[in-house]
């Protein structure tokens, strides 16, 4: 039987790495970073795992040390958020080009400046071309459930690379939710020893780990990384498959909510999915206006032909982020939806709208002007703007 | 009972208003509500005001925003009451809770013209009666399920007795005043 709880978010990671008692986590237990590796650095003070907990000055070092013990053999993890995250830049990139199989809490939160520690997708939307796979949340339930799910992804013989699992700062991270918890034997079962193929520590195989690529040899990396993210894809799924024969919770790339006849659709990352699917009952009760949803799980790699398919029969399409990219253009997942959508010749009309930087709240009734604007151009075609922020103060406004 | 009910915590860093909307998502859970309990967070200081949320509902609860009407809404701090409008937003068939020695005429000069129910409960007199120290969220805590009636009062007063057994099992000399507390702020409150 599942365990009833009631956690955070970042309590609910905690739990898991306690379940999976992972063999090293070099952290940077303060701010900018979570409470994650505070709650770690309990357990194992209490004997409760036996994980080797490094502390570090940076999270440069925390991902730099965490790099080395993933190369070393070890089951390595790390914890950060904003720009804990900025500061393990460089490091992201060695990690993935390693092909280490790490796995990183990612609290999603904006980055300086100004300065500002709320939820915002900039730091892992920066991200997002540095080779790392990206699993995102709308709840607690789900970051405790990617964050399982991740080890068996990133450990695949066919992937080998590692992994972020992503939540909303604040809203799940430090929000108490109803979450059912998965048994210690079972989560230990379904993650698995970790045997790495080829390692440091392995004295029978000698090997060097990050050395210099010139040119007749960089680019095939390269193809490789791309062939992993490549073969991910069907690794996501059948893990997922698993979890869902052990829980009964079904994972895939995205959800789909209500799309089965949905004319107006939202594409959307993160806790405000859980928002839009209330707009979404309310307006399906009071006017049965055919209104759905997809919220993207995993936005490394990008599910371009599956998210085109469920979108083919749509009038016009709402793409939502939670970061800028600054293009003057779109956003980051208004880009991919949209060449998604060009690439099946679906000519939906599509707007994107900018929300919640820096923690700025999104309603139900956001949503529902949300979907009265997507009715609107559906019926005339006409798209006064584009890209628009939503939530914007406006000089006018009375609001502080 | 509503299908889901939406409380507002104002309260200032340190006074423990988060701690109390915590603990009431907590007390909730267990009588087996879905529950949200969360905090709004700014520039973290003591003495800033804060807000803190929950949601309780019979059923799963997916929305992730703030609250903009409660139900309820507590205040821990009546200093808040000049510069926050505490009952904007605020259901009328509701009420709003507020800690205070001040009279409910007096208080409701400050409430700009709210039409629902005021309960002033001192929570400070109550803590100090109780525990001999000023600890003003166990009182509020204890008010807010009165006022909303979100559980009976005997399965509060049992499940908060049990986590105060889990909590100060080193100190369980404090248990018998914190449930007093506890239960001079229902009695205060209905």
């Amino acid at each position: 039987m599942a365990v009833r709880e009631r956690l955070s978010g970042n309590e609910a990671v905690a739990y898991a790495i306690k379940q999976v008692n992972p063999d090293v986590m070099p952290a940077f237990p303060i701010t900018p970073s979570t409470e994650i590796p505070q709650y770690v650095a309990n357990y194992i003070a209490n004997g409760q795992i036996d994980t080797e907990f490094i502390h570090v000055e940076s999270e440069h070092s925390a991902m730099s040390a965490t790099i080395g013990a993933s190369a070393a053999g070890a089951r390595a993890i790390t914890a950060t958020s904003s720009c804990g995250m900025a500061l393990m830049w460089e490091e992201l990139y060695v990690a993935a080009s390693n092909r280490l199989p790490i796995v990183l809490a990612l609290v999603n939160r904006a980055l300086s400046g100004p300065i500002n520690i709320n939820a915002d997708h900039s730091d892992s939307m920066g991200a997002r071309d540095s080779g790392w796979i990206q699993i995102y949340a709308e709840s607690n339930q789900e970051v405790y459930d990617n964050f399982i799910q991740a080890f068996p992804i990133a450990e695949d013989q066919r992937v080998h690379l590692p992994v972020m699992v992503c939540q909303d700062g604040f809203i799940t991270s430090h929000g108490v939710e109803n979450i059912l918890l998965v048994e210690d034997d079972k989560v230990k079962q379904f993650v698995g020893e970790y045997e790495p193929e080829h390692y440091l520590l392995n004295e029978t195989e000698r090997m060097a780990v990050g050395p210099y690529a010139v040119s007749n040899y960089y680019m095939e990396t390269k193809r490789a990384q791309r062939q992993a993210m490549c073969s991910a894809r069907e690794v996501i799924l059948e893990v997922a498959a698993r979890f869902e024969e052990m829980t009964g919770r079904k994972y895939s790339f995205f959800e789909e909510y209500q799309m089965e006849d949905a004319e107006y659709a939202v594409v959307i990352i993160g806790s405000a999915a859980g928002t839009c699917k209330a707009a979404i009952e309310e307006i399906r009760a009071t006017t049965g206006k055919k209104v759905g949803l997809i919220k993207i799980r995993v936005f490394r790699p990008f599910p371009e032909e599956e998210i085109a398919k469920a979108l083919s029969h749509v009038k016009s399409v709402a793409v939502m982020d939670r970061s800028e990219m600054f293009a003057a253009t779109s956003g980051p997942l208004g880009a991919e939806v949209r060449a998604a959508m060009y690439q099946a010749h679906n000519t939906a009309d599509v707007v994107n709208y900018f929300y919640g930087l820096g923690g700025r709240d999104i309603t139900v009734s956001d949503f529902k002007k949300v979907y009265d604007n997507l009715e609107m151009i559906a019926k005339t075609h006409v798209v006064t703007e584009m890209y628009e922020y939503i939530g914007l103060r406006s000089a006018q406004s009375e609001e502080v | 009972m509503k299908d889901t009910v939406e409380i507002r915590w104002h309260g200032r860093g340190g006074q423990g208003a988060k701690t109390a909307a915590l603990l009431l998502a907590d007390v909730a859970f267990k009588t087996g509500k879905y529950v949200q309990g969360f905090p709004e967070y700014g520039p973290e200081r003591m003495g800033a005001p804060i807000t803190a949320y929950n949601r309780i509902s019979a059923s799963p609860i997916t929305v992730h925003s703030n609250i903009y009407e409660p139900d309820y809404v507590v205040v821990v701090d009546e200093s808040l009451l000049d510069s926050i409008d505490v009952t904007k937003g605020l259901n009328p068939k509701g009420a709003v809770i507020i800690n205070s020695t001040r009279s409910k005429e007096e208080i409701e000069e400050h409430l700009h013209g709210y039409q629902g129910a005021v309960y002033i409960v001192d929570a400070k007199e109550i803590s100090m009666k109780a525990l001999g120290k000023n600890y003003p969220n166990s009182p509020m805590l204890a008010a807010t399920v009165a006022v909303s009636k979100i559980m009976e009062r005997e399965e509060f007063l049992a499940e908060m007795k049990a986590s105060f057994q889990h909590k100060f099992a080193k100190k369980p000399e404090v248990i018998d005043g914190n449930m007093m507390a506890l239960e001079l702020a229902f009695k205060a409150a209905v």
